[in-house]
């Protein structure tokens, strides 16, 4: 328990189960103090469930990123529960199985236009659906979950090149939005296992490249770094930090073999 | 502690609860997939459930070894005791 965000009201989006990394930052979210209220997609009984397991109650708001009435109500329906918010968190990502598992050559433009639609194209229209909820003279701290696209990783395919596309989203977000005093950054974590981890066939492979490659070492099963980088970044504590790829991957991005 | 009788009702009941599947098909020997059409994502949500309900936690690993309504039975008969 800290106070990290003391007086925060963050919107988390992403929350499935209470292994996604959204339940872990809206948890610790709560420890450090801030209010939290969740958006959830399709199968809003889950996430309701799930909702019950955090320390303190939070309100849970249907919302899909690629439904435009949905984005248009976003902020009314916040605005039930809080009369602003300072954080949003973007952790959605959606790839059909054709576009994901070595099937590069032959995804059908359809599939990777989904892909790139609620993997990175989402983070634009989540941004200026909650800009309406930013404090008039506060700033707002958006951060989303990244995978790191700059190199290609095995199975990855079209979901490699969505989250390419939510880097250079979040740089331009950055650009455009800094003037209203809004931060858009991204941390990129290393594999977690999750339902939309289990939809990547190879997914296990990341083990071994994690174990072999990560100086600080990396555990599957520990979604916490990667949800405590978030929070940081949602905090005061990087003020003028935007535009920003924070890894979180127990430096396996800086190491050449 | 629940008995195999009320943990097979339990189950029944939020089977019927999310995935709409009739309360009376719910029985030891059906496949949750197979039979009732309970697809990955509502597996996660009758685990949610059914281990708030009996107090009891069944880690992912374990989800994909009850293949029946039966070895869900079996499964939180033992994990409560
Ligand atoms: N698990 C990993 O190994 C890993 C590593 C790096 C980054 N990430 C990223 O973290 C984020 C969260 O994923 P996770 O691993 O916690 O898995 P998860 O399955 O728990 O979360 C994915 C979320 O995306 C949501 N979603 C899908 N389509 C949506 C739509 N149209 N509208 C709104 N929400 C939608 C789902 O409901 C779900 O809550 C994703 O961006 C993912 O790419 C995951």
């Amino acid at each position: 328990m800290g106070d990290l965000l003391v007086g925060k009201r963050i919107l988390v989006t992403g929350v499935l189960t209470d292994a996604s990394i959204a339940f872990h930052v809206a948890r610790l979210a709560q420890e450090e103090g801030a209010e939290v209220v969740l958006t959830g997609f399709g199968r809003l009984s889950l996430v309701n469930r799930i909702a019950g397991r955090l320390p303190k109650p939070a309100p849970v708001i249907e919302l899909d990123v690629t439904n435009q009435e949905h984005l248009d109500a976003l902020a009314d329906n916040v605005r039930q529960h809080v009369d602003g918010i300072d954080g949003v968190v973007h952790s959605i990502a959606f790839g059909p199985q054709d576009a994901l598992g070595g099937n590069f050559l032959n995804t059908t433009y359809e599939d990777v236009s989904t892909a790139v639609q609620v993997s990175a194209f989402s983070l634009k229209s989540l941004t200026m659906a909650a800009l309406p909820l930013k404090p008039e003279d506060g700033s707002l701290s958006v951060v989303g979950l990244d995978f790191d696209a700059q190199v290609a990783w095995p199975g990855y395919d079209w979901m490699g090149v969505a989250k390419a596309g939510l880097e250079a989203t979040s740089r331009y977000l950055a650009k455009y939005l800094g003037e209203q005093n809004v931060r858009v950054n991204l941390v990129s974590a290393g594999p977690v296992k999750t339902m939309a981890a289990r939809s990547i066939p190879g997914f296990d492979q990341f083990e071994g490249v994690w174990n072999e490659k990560a100086p600080l070492g990396w555990d599957l099963n520990d979604p916490e770094p990667a949800a405590r980088g978030v929070v940081g970044l949602l905090s005061d504590w990087f003020p003028k930090t935007t535009g920003e790829v924070v890894h979180v991957d127990g430096g396996l991005h800086a190491m050449g073999a | 502690m629940a008995s195999q009788e009320e943990i097979l009702e339990g189950l029944a009941n939020i089977v019927n609860e999310i995935a709409g599947t009739d309360v009376e098909d719910v029985q030891l020997d059906k496949s949750f997939t197979e039979d009732l059409d309970i697809d990955s994502l509502s597996m996660v949500e009758v685990v949610v459930a059914a281990e708030e309900q009996f107090d009891v936690k069944i880690p992912d690993d374990d989800v994909k070894g009850l293949r029946t309504v039966g070895d869900a039975v079996d499964y939180i008969l033992k994990a409560q005791g």
